[in-house]
């Protein structure tokens, strides 16, 4: 699946920095019908988490409300260098991954 | 011979003679839109078509139909190759004989040059390419050139948006020339300046062509809704570029 992430490249220690995720998903909630009037089965993106440096700082659970394509923003600090990593699973059990290195200084 | 000479100023006569009536000032579509819908489609990073420009971007790459090889492997980096490209388009192809849409360009290097099976119009794989390379014209004003050519097509265009069409018999020119600004059901009427095709429609929740969109104003005046890429649509499409000559181009847009 595809999905953009954006995060400062460096920031300063206990700086709050903010986070944003874009995932490309149908979000399909379940209560629509195909053409012929079959129920198009639920596929949502249920969870999603954030990992900065192996430790979780963020994790959402995203109902059949939200739209297609979610758009996150949070705000995280660091005291050390490391890698963010936001990960995301749907219905299916498809996964997504995107990550970025923010260095501390 | 002198006869040829004066046919072919008699055809750059009619050609110049038909250039459309512009609106004052010219406005993009993205122009008439909410603050919120417009600050969406500037943010470079949060703009949900740029999702399809980064799929366009790895289908870009990737070995495609029965000889195997990528649009990079004739094209190269898409960011210098198809710089510029989408704000000629709808244009004359030599190849096709006949004046076509960005979307038909695609398929005809699909199916001529990669040997594959063509992308089927409004595909997500369709999306993503013609995003990717419409992407690379941003910030660049349209430029769509009338020749000899394409004059034909330009004048089918020119009738189709001056004649009244569907139950609600209007015609394209009453909305967008003489009623643009002022209110239709909870949207403002643009002038109808195809700027920033394809686009993220938030009611689509996803992006779409040109076509999907003007398929969209034949169903509101109910009348018959042309197919994807056919003639009347191409030549709808290439008088739409022609009036919105000089407006800069900003692929993907954002709507409601």
């Amino acid at each position: 699946m595809i999905g953009r992430l954006q995060a400062p490249a460096s920031v300063r220690h206990g700086e709050a920095f903010e986070v944003r995720v874009l995932m490309q998903h149908t979000m399909e909630t379940g209560f629509r019908r195909d053409l012929n009037g079959k129920a198009i089965p639920m596929n949502i993106i249920d969870k999603v988490t954030c990992r900065f440096a192996g430790i979780e700082v963020f994790s959402a659970e995203l109902g059949s409300g939200i739209a297609a394509n979610p758009y996150l923003a949070f705000f995280v600090t660091a005291d050390a260098s490391g890698e963010l990593v936001v990960e995301w699973s749907d219905d299916r059990g498809e996964r997504g991954r995107s990550s970025a290195k923010i260095e501390v200084r | 011979m002198r006869l040829a000479a004066a046919a072919c100023a008699a055809l750059a006569a009619t050609v110049l003679a038909a250039d459309p009536p512009r609106s004052s000032p010219l406005m993009a579509g993205v122009e008439f839109q909410s603050t919120d819908v417009r600050a969406l489609q500037a943010d470079a990073f949060a703009n949900p078509g740029l999702l399809w420009v980064e799929r366009g971007a790895a289908l870009w790459s990737a070995a495609r139909g029965e000889r195997a090889i990528a649009c990079a492997a004739c094209h190269g980096d898409p960011t210098r190759s198809m710089r510029g490209v989408s704000a000629r388009y709808p244009a004359y192809a030599a190849s096709l004989g006949q004046v076509v849409d960005l979307e038909r360009r695609i398929n005809a290097c699909v199916t001529e040059n990669q040997r594959g099976a063509p992308l089927a119009m409004e595909s997500q794989e369709m999306l993503a390419l013609s995003a990717l390379v419409a992407r690379q014209s941003r910030d660049m004003p349209i430029a769509v050139e009338i020749d000899a050519r394409s004059a034909e097509t330009y004048e089918r265009g020119r009738q189709i948006y001056f004649r009244r069409q569907g139950q609600l018999n209007l015609a394209c020119t009453q909305c967008h020339d003489a009623s643009w600004g002022k209110t239709l059901l909870a949207e403002r009427i643009s002038q109808g300046h195809p700027a920033d095709w394809p686009a993220y429609r938030l009611e689509w929740q996803s992006i779409g062509s040109l076509g999907r969109r003007l398929r969209a104003c034949y169903f509101g005046v109910r009348a018959e809704m042309p197919a994807y890429g056919s003639s009347d649509m191409v030549a709808l499409e290439l008088y739409l570029a022609r009036r919105a000559s000089g407006l800069v181009s900003d692929a993907p847009g954002v709507r409601r």
